[in-house]
Formats: structure tokens, sequence, C-alpha cells
């Protein structure tokens, strides 16, 4: 059976000034699978994630999640799609004046209506996914970069979301709590059954996790493939990113 | 020429900010009328300028009647109109002193702390993983800021008062040997509600302007790390403009009312 679409971007423009990021960019990515968007620094990746949230506007182009065109959604609208995104901030995004217990019970307050004891549980079933229930009254500031990590890829996965967006999730990290993150990812992969969308340039991680991947170069969709496909290619363009 | 044209873009941006400074207030007021409230916050944001201030606004007061008491005791004396040092001192603390010396320690304690929180908030992108979680960033962190510190001023203005006027009296006490009882009745019969009222209703103005600037610079901030220290800094040297323009037109009011 041919699996449904649960994001779909076709012929996005975007630009600050005279700078074109976005230049007719298309993407799909399909329910239950990992799809990794490979690009140099600077190439529009998180510019794309952030149109594909609604975080930005875009200029031209449609961008489709879970059926729905969000440029025509209202407001409300939009805040009730986006419980079904989980999103991964490169740098956690953890709120600073909260605990990891409040971090995690704060998108759990304003769309459950779970009663505190239901709240409680569901925050701990997300720090033992990550394999951090000791730390639920630490503040940010007391954790590792590697902790605060997982800390927010529980807080994504609260709300048991269809799609988490990655934005460089090993980026900044040691390669040993790299690896560690790439594999709390696939274990959540597995057992939520979620689709993933991944913004990185680490090379590792693409090969291990990608089902599919997408070079984005100039603004546009370069190259489409799988992680083998894509690495075995003669296009200098596309070599470089395996280098 | 090129004199002029850095005047000119200096104007320029200064009156876009001002514009958009306008947009972001006439949003606070659209959304602090629609639902859903964020009472839990607005409170925690009242304990955290209320209670937290308290001490130095006390201090702050305490400092300023004795000061003021003292440097205004030889000039009394020389008239011989010491004994109306308490209605002199209540008068110019209530109506003029308390709010304004209370009001910008309060813009150096509140303001720079929302701007910089905010404006960290924003370099982190906590305020867009707070959008991205289903949540409006700006009900959340920017109409429960302002509102609290709305509320929480005119009460601080009123304690850094009252503890202003204690400090008075115990000079009082020490160099002129008032008793409270008689400090404190002077001071009483020498108030008026023409006194109090006008000085309290611009204390909630007050407390608007540093919250909305507060907010306003650290909501906006740019730049990185770099940014929010600018965002912290200009929030306060805004807020202590403001303040004073604002004084001006409440005396000027308050003057066409009452005179």
């Amino acid at each position: 059976m041919e699996k449904k679409p649960v994001i779909e971007i076709s012929h996005l423009y975007k630009s600050f000034g005279t700078v074109d990021v976005l230049k007719d960019f298309n993407l799909n990515l399909f329910e239950g699978e990992n799809l990794v968007l490979m690009g140099k620094s600077g190439s529009g990746k998180s510019v794309m994630i952030k149109c594909l949230v609604g975080l930005m506007e875009v200029d031209k182009g449609s961008i489709k999640v879970l059926g729905k065109d969000i440029s025509k959604l209202r407001q409300n609208e939009l805040d009730e799609l986006r419980t079904d995104i989980g999103f991964l901030f490169q740098g956690s995004a953890l709120y600073d004046s909260m605990t990891v217990r409040e971090n995690l019970e704060f998108p759990l307050r304003r769309h459950s209506h779970d009663t505190e004891k239901e709240t409680k549980a569901l925050v701990e079933e997300a720090l033992e996914n990550v394999g951090l229930p000791d730390t639920i009254d630490l503040m940010p500031a007391e954790l590792s970069g590697g902790m605060q990590r997982r800390i927010a890829l529980a807080r994504a996965l609260i709300l048991k979301p269809k799609i988490i967006i990655y934005d460089e999730p090993t980026t900044g990290l040691d390669p040993i709590t790299a690896k560690e993150i790439i594999l709390l990812m696939m274990n959540i992969q597995e057992k939520y059954a979620t689709s993933s969308l991944i913004i990185t340039h680490d090379v590792d991680c693409a090969r291990v996790i990608s089902n599919r991947m997408i070079l984005l170069l100039d603004g546009k969709d370069y190259a489409e493939g799988s992680f083998n496909d894509l690495a075995k290619s003669d296009d200098p363009k596309i070599k470089a990113f395996f280098k | 020429m090129k004199f002029f044209s850095s005047y000119q873009s200096g104007f320029n941006s200064f009156f876009v900010e001002i514009g958009e400074m306008g947009n972001f207030t006439g949003r606070y007021f659209r959304e602090l009328f629609s639902r859903p409230f964020e009472f839990r916050e607005f409170l925690k944001q009242c304990y955290q300028m209320g209670n937290k201030s308290l001490l130095l606004v006390s201090v702050t007061g305490f400092i300023l009647g004795l000061v003021f008491t003292l440097q205004s005791r030889p000039t009394l004396m020389e008239f011989g109109a010491v004994s109306w040092m308490p209605s002199m001192i209540s008068i110019s603390i209530v109506r003029e002193i308390g709010p304004v010396i209370i009001a910008l320690i309060c813009a150096g304690r509140i303001g720079s702390s929302i701007g910089a929180e905010l404006g960290s908030m924003k370099v982190t992108e906590q305020i867009d993983a707070m959008e991205v979680s289903g949540t409006n960033p700006f009900k959340f962190l920017v109409v429960t800021r302002i509102l609290a510190a709305t509320c929480m001023l005119p009460i601080l203005v009123i304690i850094g008062d009252f503890v202003a006027l204690i400090g008075s009296a115990i000079i009082e006490n020490t160099k002129g040997d008032v008793s409270f009882l008689l400090y404190f009745n002077q001071v009483f019969e020498a108030l008026e509600f023409t006194d109090l009222i006008p000085a309290t209703i611009k204390t909630f103005f007050f407390g608007f302007a540093i919250g909305l600037v507060g907010c306003f610079k650290g909501y906006n901030s740019k730049k990185g790390t770099a940014g929010v220290g600018k965002a912290s800094n200009s929030a306060v040297v805004f807020t202590s403009m403001l303040l004073f323009v604002l004084d001006f037109i409440a005396v000027f009011i308050t003057d066409i009312f009452y005179n």
C-alpha cells in the first residue's frame, strides 16, 4: 500500500531582502519515514523548517501538513495542528526559568485535559523514554548539553506528535553523546511510529537514521535518494556533501 | 552633507521604532482581553516583580526620606519654618519624588530584567519553541509581564512612600524631638486626596511604561547575546526618558483639573 505524505512542500520561495534563500524548493515526507535534509550551513535548512511550522511566512509556494495548507489556517487551527508536530531545536530551547518537570508539563497543561496524576505519569514516562528520570526537579542550566537535548526530545514527544522535526540534533555534541541521541531518535521512531524530518549536516547521523535523503543546494532540492545512492554519485556537488 | 544624512537616518529609525512600539501596544490591548487568560503566569510575575523589588524599594525609600529631611532641615530652620517639615516632606514625597524615584529604580530592576529575560529567550529560540508548542508567546510572556508591572508599581510606590516618611520621621525624632505620633498626625493633616489620587494614577502609567518598553525591547531583540545586553540597556534608558515625559504630562493634567 502506498504511504500517504504527511508533509508536502511545493515550489517554495523565500527571500530576505535581495538574498534568495529558497528557490522552488520541494519536499514530501511520508508516513513512518525518516527523511534527512542535508545542506551546507546557511543553505536555508532552518528557514525551511521555520516556514514549515508557521514561524515564518513564505513568499510563494504551498506547505501542507497532514493535508492542511498552513497558509490558510487561522491562528487557533495552526496552534491545534502544531500539537501534531514535535520540534527539537538546535540549541534545545528549554525554558530556562522552569524546571525539567515544568518544561515537560508546559505543553500538556495547554493542550490536554489530563488530571494532575495523569500529567505526572506522562512526564515521568517521557523522562524514562529518554533515560533521565532523575533530572525531574533540576533546572536546564544544571544539565549537560547532551542531557538538555534529551529533555528537549522528551518535551517534543510529550503530546505524542505524528511528525517530529529535528533541527541539527547532533550539532555541538561529542561523538559518543551524538551516537546516543541518534539511537534515541531511532528508538522513538520505532516506539511511536512517527514520521521524522531530520535537518543535519552530520553524515554519520544521516547514514544511520535516514530512509531517504534530500540535498539542499542553492535553495533547491538538488538531489534525492537513499544514503547509499547519493554517496555513490559521481556528481561533484553531491560528492562534496559526503567528504 | 554626511552629518545631515546620519541625523536623518537616526530620526527615521527613531520614528520607525515609535511606530513599531505603537503596534506592539495595540497588540497588547487586543491580546489582554482575549482568552485564554494566563492567570498563573500573571501571579508568578507579580511575585517576581513585587516581592523581589520590595527590599530595594524599601531601602531606597528609607534613604530618600532620611536624606531629604537632613538636607531640608537647615534651610527650614533658617526661616523658622521647621514645624512645616512633615507637611513639606510628605507632600513632596507623595506627589512627586516618591513615584518618580521608585519608578526609576523599578525601571532599572524590572525593566532591565524583562528586557534581558525576553531577549535571551528570543536568541535561544525559547520563544519559537513556545509558539511551536501551540502557545501564544505574546500572551504568555508579554501580556502577563506588562499587566504585572502595571499592577505592582503603584503598590511598590505606596510602600516606598511610607518607608520614606518613616525615614523622615526618624530624623525629625532624633534631631528635632518630634514624636512619631505628632509627625504622622501632621503628615495626614497635610495630605489630601488631591495629592494621593493623581500621584497613584500616574504610577499605573509608570508601571505600564516599564513593562511595555522592557517587553518590546526584549521581544524584538536581535543579533545574539550582544543584542540581549543592548535590549536590557536600551529598555532602562528609554523607560527612564519615558517616565519623565509621562510625569510631565501627569503633572500638567493634574494642574488643569485641580488648580
